[in-house]
């Protein structure tokens, strides 16, 4: 049971980055592009909390959590800064 | 002397956060910063060639959560490479930006790309490598955009998805070695890690996600609008050291964890990939019709002999030739860094003085700008790997070890790279020897010359004739076939 | 390190140093350029001058640096170094007395005596040069160095010669470089040894060997402008005189075959490469060279053009001397060397003045011209007696060495051919020349006539030059017996050559 729900957790993290991996190479769109690669980055999140769970007695690996808080505070900044580019791009076309 | 890893990034860093404090003084503090960061890689490469490689834990926290910090002669040339082109950079840049506005930001994501940089060079464990990884594409990709320009926001953000994909792949691999083998060290892991499912589906997502980074044919394509379009220091930094970052990781990998995993067929391709390269690199810049582009292109190329060093380094048993065929490799990725920053530093001269770099309009540069045309022969030189350059003892070496290990198609390879990257270097000096009706000047000294010429005497008199120490610092570094018994 | 260590160092840096100084100088500040370029080429002569007494005195003078495992930049001093670094240095001295005058008015001056002194920085350093690596550095660095001279002028013209100088040398230097790494894979650093050094290596890299060779002669042969590699020569024509002077008779061609000379000698050995069968090919070629380059002098108008066919012809006599085994031929080749450059700085020089002080650049305006301009029309007359091999001149003795080799090594039949029909194109085209200048009236007024007769036919810095080189020409003829003549050290050469 425990098991079934950890390759649950990873096999759906695997499927989500194959999906926004995929879906960023395919498309065009920016904001598309940008979404997929957040889906992906959400993807091996999962992934790796999967990795971490290690029974409902015992307490989780910390460092797989460690590494998924920092891995959202980049994906975070690095979206924001996307954004702000693609809005950049999209007021040099106004002109 | 271990502190002075941690002042390598830490005087960066503070640098950065200081500039957003005191926006006037940005310049004072930039300058100081990458001056004091410069004075620590000196000390740690010094400290490397006397006592042998560094480690520092951070706060004392042991590695596993704690950062590790650790120098080897690799690392320790890379980063005083970083560090060098840095400070030469931040003269030039002192006086580039004329808007104090663009200054101001200039210097804050400098800094940081600077301290991201260092610490990518000096990160023990492969998430601190992630994070470093991140920031690096994060801050390259702002400073792209810089002049808020048409051509350059669309590069920046290219540049940016592209990057963030790859890093993405580079983290799935850091999830699956965890997954499989219980730590990030990577001395560690080198001692784990054995051939598998896990092992080599981890070494392709994070080897194709640096090879994105490093731009290596055929996923090269987001290079040259971005190397072109940003401003000049920034160009030269992207172009010298971001680019190398990546494949400093990627020889890292090979030589350390993923050592166990290579085959022959694989490295061979990686050398293909590197010749293809060479070849399409070199041709597309003696088709460049802008300065600027003509180095992006040369730096695809110059990428591209690297990773022909690879077959000569990973799949050899000869330790003579494998520490030979290291030393010349990493003599011409440091002849490299600081060439091509010359060239892009020389590049935003010419282009600030005649208004545009169009190169078949450049007639009289070498009369107006005698310091910086001189700037962008020597940087040429060193790019076509003649002596009395850095490339030309690289050169020297790739060419004897692939004689000794009988890879014929190389010389061919060698040959045509060397006699295309002559072709557009003189293309540019044919035009920029043209007479014109400029008043002659001599040499001009100048905040942005000087520098610019500085790293060109350096990529030429300096590593031509004093880069003995660079094979002293990388012997006994990852014998061959790895480390595992 | 003892000043013996130094020495060979010193003689590199001695023109070095102040040819980067005169880059950073300004363009007016006319007296410090020139006591920088005299007192470096004075310095060069002085340090020269030691160096002779001492390998005389069988010192031994070794500048060693490594660069890298197994690459060591090593500058030795043997007796044919010592002979190629006294003409390159004796001869630098008058081209940069001549150059001052000759350059008096023309703009960026800094830039072109910069690297005039990197030129002949590098002629210098490959002269010197201990080893095969060290030579192909310097080798390099020539071509690197020529380069902004040819395109000094900057005109369309300049641009393109100075192009297709770089086409050829670069592409032969690319090739020079993958035979020398070769070599140097199969037989661990090369370091130039009287006798060779490759004979003791086995039976089964012979074939190796030849193909090694065969690169290293065709990177070399296209300085040395061996026919078809020739093509650069008369297109680099554009340079100014004296860079032609310099180019023609010192350093570039020189380079080449002073390499060729080398690498036959003191690499191969002569008789390991007589028994490898690789010396009859490099003297066919050198055959063709001799006659192809005299009779397209034969139809030059343009006096510089013919000149740098003369050349292609005349530089080809050394290589021919050492394909010929035997030390007699080898004595001739080698102080072709010397008798060839001092010879043709003369013409260079020459021809130089006639287009400076009279606009004259055809040999069909000369008519007359030796009226006007005596001195400079004595020279060039010497100068060309000599290419001719007229006695006394320094060129007669070359080529009855040459003769008298071919006879002892049994080659006469196809070597004694080239050298008449040789002697005689070159008379052919030398002697109309000096006919029109001393025995034709002039026709009108000059083309355009820029310095006019006072005390002197022309400046002074102009005429004392090739006054000056024809009388060493002349000298080494007339004493080509005495004690440190050319022949001398030539026949020091060979005789260590063949002692084995």
């Amino acid at each position: 049971m425990i098991l079934d729900t950890q390759l649950l957790y990873g096999l759906v993290g695997i499927f989500l980055f194959s999906l926004g991996l995929s879906s960023a190479f395919a498309s065009s769109a920016l904001l598309r592009r940008i979404l997929a690669i957040n889906v992906a980055g959400a993807g091996l999140f999962l992934l790796l909390i999967a990795v971490a769970y290690r029974g409902p007695e015992i307490n989780p690996d910390p460092l797989p959590h460690a590494l998924v808080l920092t891995g959202i505070v980049v994906a975070f900044s690095a979206t924001a800064l996307a954004l702000a580019l693609v809005k950049r791009l999209r007021e040099t076309d106004d002109d | 002397m271990t502190d002075s890893l941690v002042w390598s990034i830490a005087l960066p860093l503070s640098g950065a956060i200081l500039s957003v404090l005191l926006p006037r003084a940005a310049n004072g503090i930039g300058l100081a910063s990458v001056l004091g960061s410069l004075a620590a890689a000196l000390a740690v490469i010094w400290t490397v060639a006397d006592q042998g490689p560094l480690t520092y834990a951070i706060g004392g926290w042991t590695p596993g959560l704690g950062i590790a910090l650790r120098a080897d002669g690799l690392s320790a040339l890379l980063l005083l490479l970083s560090a060098l082109v840095a400070v030469a950079a931040s003269v030039y840049a002192t006086a580039y930006f004329r808007q104090a506005e663009q200054r101001q930001r200039f210097w804050t994501l400098w800094l940081l790309l600077l301290s991201a940089l260092h610490a990518l060079f000096l990160a023990a464990d492969l998430f601190n490598l992630y994070v470093t990884l991140e920031l690096l594409g994060l801050s390259a990709a702002a400073l792209t955009a810089l002049s808020g320009q048409r051509e350059a926001l669309e590069a920046a953000l290219r540049y940016l998805l592209l990057g963030l994909l790859g890093s993405l792949a580079f983290l799935a691999g850091v999830a699956l070695l965890y997954t499989g083998y219980g730590s990030l060290d990577i001395s560690t892991l080198t001692h784990r890690l054995s051939p598998g499912l896990t092992g080599w589906s981890a070494a392709a997502l994070m080897t194709s996600g640096l090879l994105i980074k490093t731009a290596l044919f055929p996923l090269h394509f987001w290079l040259p609008p971005a190397h072109a379009n940003a401003p000049a220091p920034v160009s030269a930094i992207l172009s010298a050291l971001v680019v190398k970052a990546a494949f400093y990781l990627v020889l890292r990998l090979w030589l350390e964890p993923f050592a166990s995993l290579s085959t022959p067929e694989l490295v061979q391709m990686l050398g293909v990939l590197g010749a293809i390269a060479v070849i399409w690199g070199s041709w597309q810049a003696l088709q460049a019709e802008r300065l600027k582009l003509l180095a992006a292109y040369s730096t695809l190329a110059q990428i591209g002999y690297l990773f022909l060093f690879l077959p000569l380094i990973l799949e050899t048993s000869d330790e003579t030739l494998r520490h030979a065929a290291l030393g010349g490799l990493l003599l011409m990725a440091l002849t490299h860094g600081l060439a091509k920053s010359a060239l892009f530093l020389a590049a935003g001269v010419v282009q600030q003085h005649a208004g545009h770099d169009r190169i078949a309009e450049l007639r009289g540069t070498a009369q107006a700008l005698p310091a910086t045309t001189f700037t962008l022969a020597l940087a040429g030189v060193a790019l076509i790997g003649l002596p009395p350059s850095g490339a030309f003892l690289g050169k020297w070496q790739l060419i004897a070890g692939a004689l000794q290990a009988e890879l014929w198609w190389m010389l061919g390879v060698v040959l045509a790279g060397s006699l295309l990257a002559a072709g557009y270097v003189f293309r540019l000096l044919g035009h920029a020897f043209g007479q014109a009706r400029y008043p002659a000047r001599s040499l001009s000294i100048g905040r942005q010359e000087i520098p610019a010429l500085g790293l060109g005497l350096a990529a030429t008199l300096l590593l031509g004739l004093f880069s003995a120490p660079v094979w002293s610092l990388l012997a006994g570094l990852a014998p061959a076939g790895g480390l595992n018994p | 390190m003892s000043f013996d260590a130094w020495l060979p160092a010193l003689i590199v840096l001695s023109s070095l140093l102040p040819g980067v100084l005169i880059f950073t100088l300004r363009e007016g500040s006319h007296r410090l350029r020139t006591s920088l370029n005299l007192g470096g080429a004075l310095l060069k002569l002085l340090l020269v001058g030691i160096m002779i007494w001492g390998v005389f005195h069988e010192h031994v003078y070794e500048s060693r640096w490594s660069l890298a495992p197994g690459l060591d930049l090593v500058l030795h001093a043997d007796a044919l170094s010592v002979l190629f670094v006294s003409l390159s240095t004796l001869l630098w001295l008058v081209t940069t007395v001549y150059a001052i005058g000759y350059l008096e008015t023309s703009p960026h001056r800094s830039r072109f005596f910069g690297f005039f002194s990197l030129c002949v920085t590098a002629t210098v350093g490959l002269a010197l040069a201990g080893n095969l690596f060290t030579f192909v550095i310097f080798y390099e660095l020539l071509t690197l160095a020529t380069y902004p001279l040819v395109a000094h002028r900057g005109t369309p013209e300049a641009i393109r010669g100075a192009r297709i100088y770089l086409k050829y040398t670069l592409s032969g230097g690319v090739l020079l470089l993958f035979g020398v790494i070769w070599l140097q894979v199969l037989a661990g650093p090369i370091a130039f040894v009287q006798g060779g050094i490759l004979s003791d290596l086995p039976a089964e890299l012979h074939p190796q060997l030849g193909w090694i060779f065969l690169l290293m002669i065709l990177g070399l042969g296209v300085k040395a402008a061996i026919v078809p590699l020739h093509g650069w020569l008369p297109q680099a024509m554009v340079a100014p005189a004296p860079v032609s002077a310099l180019l023609h008779a010192v350093a570039v061609v020189k380079a080449g075959a002073f390499g060729i000379v080398r690498v036959v000698y003191d690499v191969y050995g002569v008789e390991f490469a007589a028994e490898l069968g690789l010396l009859t090919s490099l003297g066919l070629a050198a055959a063709v060279t001799i006659v192809y380059g005299s009779v397209r002098a034969l139809s030059q108008d343009n006096l510089k053009k013919r000149l740098a066919y003369s050349t292609v012809s005349q530089v080809s006599y050394i290589a021919l001397g050492t394909a010929i085994l035997g030390p007699i031929a080898t004595i001739g080749g080698v102080v072709h060397l010397v008798h060839q450059g001092v010879m043709k700085i003369t013409l260079f020089f020459a021809a130089g003045n006639y287009a400076e002080t009279l606009g004259i650049h055809k040999v069909s305006e000369m008519d007359g011209v030796g009226r006007r301009m005596p001195g400079t029309t004595l020279a060039f007359s010497i100068g060309a007696l000599g290419m001719i091999g007229v006695p006394p001149v320094a060129g007669f003795v070359s080529k009855w060495y040459l003769g008298l080799g071919a006879v002892e090594a049994g080659l006469a039949s196809w070597v004694l051919p080239v050298l008449v029909a040789s002697s005689l194109l070159n008379a052919a085209y030398f002697l109309p020349i000096l006919y029109r200048a001393w025995f034709r009236t002039s026709a009108s007024d000059w083309p355009h006539e820029q310095i006019p007769a006072r005390r002197l036919e022309t400046h002074g810095s102009l005429l004392w030059p090739p006054v000056m080189t024809a009388l060493l020409a002349l000298a080494a003829g007339l004493f080509a017996a005495a004690p440190y003549s050319p022949l001398e050290w030539a026949e020091l050469i060979a005789a260590r050559e063949y002692r084995q």
